[in-house]
Order: structure tokens, then sequence, then C-alpha cells
């Protein structure tokens, strides 16, 4: 009955589109209000200040032996710190780019004139399990390297992938000698 | 019959209170401690007020106040050296803060108990390895750690100043029982009048404030107050900015929202 | 639904057509809350308050939910998690002041709406269900709240689940061994958090199904309106979309803007500082007080201090506290006027007035400490409260005279003359 009567009245048009846009600007307006409360609700499961803390840790690396490796952490994910062996690092060298599924020299892998140094997460690039061949006597695989047997994924002594369904290398995280025998990651 | 059990029910309650009136004495209890505690003198800080925030300079001369004197005996835990970069520091200095203080750890050897420098990550220590510790080492007093002391009490920072500049001697018509007994220091400042800590901020000096400001022991409560404001809040100059935006932007919704009322309701007489 | 004029829901598009076949979802909505729900056209801003507790609620549920994303329920960390949330969790601080504002603001609504619904009698036939659901969506908010408050693990919470529970000793023979039940121990600790947190976790959604219970009564006999006179035809009402979706928008925004003032510029205003001192079992607060939106029940519980017929002054204290919230089931019955609104009423309007004084004076002494004159105060606070609704509100209602009401809604609105007018206006049509 009433927009009937407000149509009946053409002098009203005017009125009538003025009356449109309020509403149309009050809703695009509680719109953007809605969208920017989801935001905090988002954001709020983004990492915490403390855990962003811990984007870098500092390893004292005096005591790996040659051939050794040890097993530290970074952001709470495994890292392995391998002193490489001068054969090992012959090994890897010996290995043709073309016959690596993700090719990488080891140099691109290490530090210049560090390249006995080889730090990479521990976290199979596969499903995320943990490798084994960090600690002693443990299976390093057919290459030498690290071995996940969650999979069975075959890493060789740069930690490259060579045979099982893992996709990539071990990730090299960011790190820097910080003295001869303290690295810090991250 | 509701309305029957209610009024039986009300006139137990009302002669229940009545009788309960009679036997309570009215007399109002003279409350000594009362007459000589003092509310707490207001105090002016950048943060005060709804478009406060936190002038750094100051959070850097507090910060050492509570290094060189508060520390000794009071923790800072819920505080990150880390966030410390909010008062203007960068990651180097921040990190050699912290290198200043020793946290537990462990011998990386041995196992047994150790400590090590702090870093960034870490919260500030307890000086203190326990609450029992704590006591035996303060006359059996507790010293609060200090994270959230400006929201833990009343008065909030203008407390915290107020209490370190109030020590004074009792004044003379203090009556005995109210007199500090050994141990404890006269401040009409605090809730029962005598706390076990002595005034911590004796002497002008007793901090070098880097930046040149006078160390008087005003300045000192002064910054060391604001400090503490920050530690407990260090949300809040985000928090001013971002309530002006919302409220902002809510103020433009709500003339929106009632243009748009009046006019669904415009065809409607009588409104 | 309640009225023969209301709007059907017709839907256009085919698709829509296709999903009220399927699930007729988009209908039940314009039905509940849209133009197939006829409203009275002369509700005022007080009529507000209704949606307004709903959206505090889902304010609650929302910050809730994320906040128990970061929240762990120990003794040893629940202190330690809040201040977590505070200042590492992205934003935490917001959410954490949001949703310990949201309660305060949550009842501020609610006992608006309550006192709403006693001036104008909302609570009377035919919409006694709608009163007993409210009431009892009051007692779980209080609950939830309670527990909630005891979440965080600083003093306040501590005593104040030990002085809550407390109140259940009071009861003779079984009361000391509910009291362990409740708490799972001798005094609250880990066993008593974890189901706080589990409690007041599942209690909101609770809360939620009662409310839509609450709106599925409501539209039984539709709404009430300012002037308690029922709605007589179609010129009576308006839908409740758009009509009254934009008047209650728009006091939405100012509900919104407080909300956040308070949130951003004030945020410990309501609360007690000693809430920011972790909890000690050892050691009490000097003065134990619960939140704001407690204190007249806290006043009532006080003002009981002598044993009295073989009845000792705790469990008095008890029973009243619990009769003041639960006589308000009884209220329907207690009321025999047939007049709804007070408008009409003048002697009932004046005795209503005195309530909302009465319940702000006991809100008063139920934050300052048990001494005198605030004992006292509290003690004839109480006996007002009782008396009102249990006495003084049965007598005034068998025997005032109200003041003539208007015929109909439409009379109220234009007037007597306009409304005949219009009478005969829509007859003729």
């Amino acid at each position: 009955m009433d927009s009937q009567a407000v149509a009946a009245a053409p002098s009203d048009d005017e009125g009538v589109r003025r009356r449109d846009f309020i509403h149309l600007a009050a809703i695009s307006w509680a719109g953007v209000g809605t969208a920017a409360a989801v935001v905090p609700l988002v954001y709020q499961m983004g990492p915490s200040g403390d855990v962003l803390s811990l984007s870098s840790a500092e390893v004292d690396i005096s005591a790996i032996q040659p051939g050794q490796a040890i097993k530290t952490q970074w952001r709470k994910q495994p890292v392995f710190i391998r002193n490489l062996t001068p054969q090992e690092i012959a090994a890897a060298k010996a290995v043709p780019l073309s016959e690596l599924r993700d090719p990488q020299t080891i140099d691109e892998r290490t530090k210049p004139g560090k390249e006995n140094w080889l730090i990479t997460l521990g976290v199979c690039t596969h499903l995320g399990c943990v490798p084994l061949g960090a600690a002693e006597g443990e299976n390093r695989g057919d290459y030498g390297g690290y071995f996940c047997p969650c999979h069975g994924s075959h890493y060789d002594t740069a930690a490259r992938i060579r045979k099982g369904p893992a996709p990539r290398n071990l990730a090299v995280p960011e790190y820097a000698f910080t003295s001869d025998t303290v690295v810090t990651i991250g | 019959m509701v309305r029957l059990i209610g009024f039986f029910v009300g006139l137990g309650f009302i002669f229940a209170l009545l009788y309960a009136i009679l036997v309570t004495p009215l007399a109002i209890e003279h409350n000594a401690t009362e007459e000589f505690h003092l509310e707490p003198r207001p105090l002016a800080l950048a943060s005060n007020g709804v478009f406060g925030r936190f002038d750094t300079a100051q959070l850097q001369r507090g910060l050492k106040v509570y290094k060189e004197v508060c520390a000794a005996c009071h923790g800072l835990s819920q505080v990150r050296f880390g966030q410390l970069e909010a008062l203007g520091y960068d990651e180097g200095q921040v990190k050699a803060l912290a290198a200043q203080f020793q946290v537990p750890s462990i011998n990386p050897d041995t196992g047994e108990p150790a400590t090590r420098p702090a870093l960034p990550s870490d919260h500030f220590p307890s000086p203190y390895p326990n609450e029992v510790a704590a006591r035996a080492a303060n006359g059996n007093a507790l010293p609060p750690d200090l994270s959230l002391i400006t929201k833990a009490r009343h008065g909030g920072a203008a407390y915290v100043h107020s209490l370190l500049t109030g020590y004074r001697n009792p004044p003379a018509n203090l009556p005995a029982e109210l007199r500090p007994a050994t141990g404890l220091h006269y401040n009409p400042y605090f809730a029962n009048l005598n706390l076990a800590m002595p005034a911590p901020l004796a002497s002008e000096g007793q901090v070098t404030f880097d930046d040149g400001t006078r160390a008087t022991v005003d300045q000192m409560a002064k910054d060391v107050s604001a400090f503490l404001v920050w530690t407990a809040e260090p949300e809040l100059p985000r928090r001013h900015a971002y309530g002006w935006a919302v409220l902002g932007f809510l103020f433009v919704l709500s003339v929106l929202a009632y243009l748009s009322y009046r006019s669904v309701w415009a065809d409607k007489k009588g409104h | 639904m309640s009225f023969p004029w209301a709007k059907n829901y017709a839907p256009q598009h085919p698709l829509m057509q296709w999903m009220d076949e399927k699930l007729p979802l988009p209908r039940f909505v314009y039905n509940a809350v849209g133009a197939g729900y006829p409203v009275p056209r002369n509700l005022n801003y007080w009529w507000n308050f209704g949606v307004l507790a709903g959206f505090a609620l889902v304010i609650q549920i929302v910050t809730g939910i994320v906040l128990a994303m970061h929240y762990y329920a120990s003794t040893g960390g629940a202190f330690n998690s809040v201040e977590h949330i505070m200042r590492d969790v992205n934003g935490g601080w917001l959410l954490r002041y949001a949703h310990m504002n949201g309660a305060s603001f949550f009842f501020i609504v609610v006992y608006t709406h309550i006192f709403r619904g006693l001036y104008f009698g909302s609570y009377k036939a035919p919409r006694e269900m709608i009163w007993l659901l409210g009431v009892v969506i009051f007692l779980l908010m209080m609950a939830t709240a309670f527990m909630g408050y005891v979440l965080p693990w600083g003093q306040m919470s501590f005593w104040g689940a030990q002085v809550i529970t407390g109140f259940f000793s009071a009861i003779p023979l079984v009361g000391e061994t509910l009291r362990e039940w409740l708490l799972g121990g001798f005094a609250p600790d880990q066993a008593a958090l974890n189901r706080f947190f589990s409690l007041h976790y599942l209690l909101p959604f609770v809360i939620l199904g009662v409310v839509i219970l609450h709106i599925w009564a409501l539209h039984i006999p539709g709404s009430s309106n300012p002037t308690g006179v029922e709605v007589k035809d179609e010129q009576d009402t308006v839908p409740f979309h758009p009509y009254y979706t934009a008047k209650d928008g728009f006091g939405l925004t100012i509900f919104l803007i407080l909300f956040f003032a308070l949130v951003f510029f004030a945020p410990n205003l309501l609360g007690h500082p000693d809430n920011y001192i972790e909890a000690n079992p050892l050691s009490t607060p000097a003065h134990i007080v619960p939140e704001w939106y407690f204190w007249p029940f806290y006043a009532i519980l006080r003002a009981f201090t002598g044993n009295f017929m073989g009845i000792d002054a705790k469990l008095w204290g008890v029973l009243a506290m619990f009769a003041s919230i639960a006589l308000l089931f009884f209220l329907p019955w207690l009321d025999r006027s047939p007049v709804r609104s007070a408008t009409y009423r003048p002697l009932y309007r004046k005795f209503f007035w005195v309530l909302v004084a009465d319940v702000a004076l006991l809100g008063v002494c139920g934050v300052m400490p048990a001494s005198q004159p605030w004992i006292i105060l509290s003690q004839i606070g109480a006996i007002y409260y009782f008396a009102h609704f249990l006495i003084i509100l049965p007598m005034i209602s068998r025997n005032e005279r109200a003041l003539p009401m208007p015929t109909s809604i439409t009379a109220a609105v234009l007037g007597e003359g306009a409304a005949k007018t219009a009478d005969k206006a829509a007859s003729a049509a």
C-alpha cells in the first residue's frame, strides 16, 4: 500500500533514489565492517610473538668430529648438522647432476670454505618424517646420507634425494657462521 | 496458590532480615588505618588518556631503574627481552641487554643445573629460584613480580610512583598498633601502611641516566612507573590507534544506519 | 504465522524455489526475522535489547572459540596462557578484551531487556513461556559467566570459585559432600579448573539453544508492545523487515560504539585489579568481590547476618540469593493485573522505579565491604526486593485502578480519530 503511494507520485522519484542510495551505503559500510571484524579472527591463528622469537638458534659445532652429525632444533624442527669427511665430499661431487631428481651441487648446499659443514632440516620432503642417519649407528640408506624409514626415501652424502618418493633434497635453512665454532641458524 | 505461598516465603525472608537488622550492631566501625592511608597522587604520563602513547626515552630510563634497582628482588616474568625493541632498541642492543641476565639452563655435558646468558627469546628471569627462597631472603615478605603491577593495583602507575616516593617517618599521632614493626617501613600509600620493602630509591643519582636526565628520586620513580605501564600493557599505543579507527568507522556507520532507519520509516505516520 | 495478514514467502528465483522445496531455510528466516513476521508498529528503543543480547551472545561465542585456541586450563599455566594471549598472540589483546567486556555488555543488555519486560508487563499471558525461557537463559548466563571468570586463574578467579562453591556447603547434611563433588577436591584446583573450562565452552551453546526456543515462543503470540494492547488488525503491525531490521541495525551501531569505546580505551574499568595477580591458595585478597553483574545478588547473600528460626545466617543468605532469582519464574502468576504496560498502571509504575533504585542500591552494597552502613542498607534493600515481588506486586495488582488505555496500537500512534479513519479506509479497501 505504501509503496503504491510512493510510486503514484512521480515527484518522489528523486527521493526514492536517494533512499536506495542510503540503504546501499549503510549496507556496504556494514559489510566492510564485518569483513574487518573477521581479520583478527583469522590473524590470531598465525605464529605468535613467542614462536617467532625462536626464529634463530645458535649452535656450538666445535665438538662434531668429521663423519659425525648432530640433531638440533630450529623453529621446533629438527636440524641435522654434519661434518662431512673428504671421502663423502668427493662422493657427492662425483655424481653427475643429470642423475639427480633435484639437481644441486654440494657447493650450492654449503658455505664457501666450509664445505665440510652440511646443515639441513631433518624433515623429509615427502611427508615430513625425520630421516635416520644423523645419530651413530643409524641406517644411512643406499647412498650413505640419510634414509627416511616412513616411505623409503634415500638421501646421499649431500642430503640430496636419490631414491624413493621424496620430491626434493633436504632443505638447507638460512644460516651463517658467527665464528669458526658457532653457527646461527635462521 | 502461587501468590499465597509466595506471600509466606516473602514474609519469611523479610522477618529473617528484620531479625538480622536487630542483631547486627549499627555502630560504624572506626578504621584507624583508613585515616592514615593516602590515595595515590595523580601522575602525568605520556601513556595516560585516550590519546596516550609511550615516551620511549622515558621507558628506556625506566628500564635502567628496574635493572639497577628493582631487579634485585622483583621479577618481570611476563616480558621477553626481544620485546624491548618496542622501547627503541635495535636487535644488537637487545641481545647485549639480555646477555646481562643469567637464566637457568642445564650443563650440556653433565645435565647438572647451570645458568647461561639470556637470549632475546628468553623472559626476564626471576631473581629467586622459588617462593620459599624469595621469602627467606626478604624477612618472609614476597616481592611481587612487576610485569602486571600497574594493572594489579588500584591507581596503577600513580600508585607505584606514590609508593616509591611516599616513604616517611610515621606521624606523631599514629597509634602504637599501626607503627611499623621491626623490618617494616612506614608508607601511607601502602594498604596497611607498613611494608617490608625499604625505600628503594633513596638518593639522587642512584641511577645514571644515559640521556643526561637528572636522576632525582621523583624522576626515577616516574620513569620506572612509566616503564611498568609498558610491561603491563605493551599493546597500549596500538590499542588507542585501533580504537580511534574503529570508533570513527562506527560513527559513520551509525549515521548511515540512522538515515537508513529514518528513510525506511518515512512512510509510517506518527514516527 | 500468528497473524493471517503475515506476508507469505514466495521465492521468485528458480534457485530459491528449488531451495524452498528441498530445505525451506530461507522461508524459515523470512518468517522469523523477515518480512513474514508482523510486529507492532509502535515498538520503542527498549525493544532493541533482545536483538542486542543475541548479538552479544554471538560476540562471546566467536571470541571465546578463538581464545580457547590459545588458552590452556592448567593451574600452573592458565594465568600465563592468558598473558600469552595478551602479549604474543596476534591481536590476542583485542580478542581477550572483547571477550572480557563482552560479558559485561551481555549483562548490561540483558538486564535492560529484563527491566523492559518488567515495566511493560511482557511476562504476562499469553507470553509466560517466553519469560520462563528468558529466566532460564539468565541462569545459564550467570553460571557461564562465573565459570569463565575462574579461567584466568587470578586471585579473584580462585577466591570467587572458593566462595561461590562455598554456597553449596550451606545445604544441611549433603552440603559439604556436594561442594567436594562440584570441585573434585577440597579446594579449587586442577580438577575444578578443567571442568569449568569444559562447561564454560559448552553452556553458551546451550544458551543459544534456549534462545532459539525463546524466539520460537515469541513468535506464537507475537511481540508485545509499549501500550500492552494486543494487535487487532493489519494496520497495527509492520513487517519485521525492513522496519525493525533497520531500527535494530541502528541500535546495534550505538551498542558497538559503546562496547568498543570500553574495549579500546578502558578495557579494565569493569574488572578487578586483583585478577591480574596469579591465584594463590594461601592468601585471600583483602576484599573479595564478584563481577559487577553479581553485586545485587551478593548483597542479598550477605544481608542475612542472624541465625533465625533455627536456620543459620549462611543458609538464609544462600536460600535468599537463589530465591531472589527463582521468584522470577513465578512472576507471571504473582502479578494478576490484566493491564500489561506500566504506562497505564500509575501505582505499579511507582513501585517499578523503586525496584530499579533498590537493585541499584543492592549493587552498591554488593561491592562495598561488609561493614556498616552497607550492611543495614543491603538488609533494607533485600527486604524491599522480596516485598516488591512477593507482597506488593500481588496486592496492588488486585485493586489498582488503571488509566484509560488506547483502543488499539494504531490509535496510540496516530490518535483515536485518525485510527478510526484509517480503520474505515482499510475496511473499504
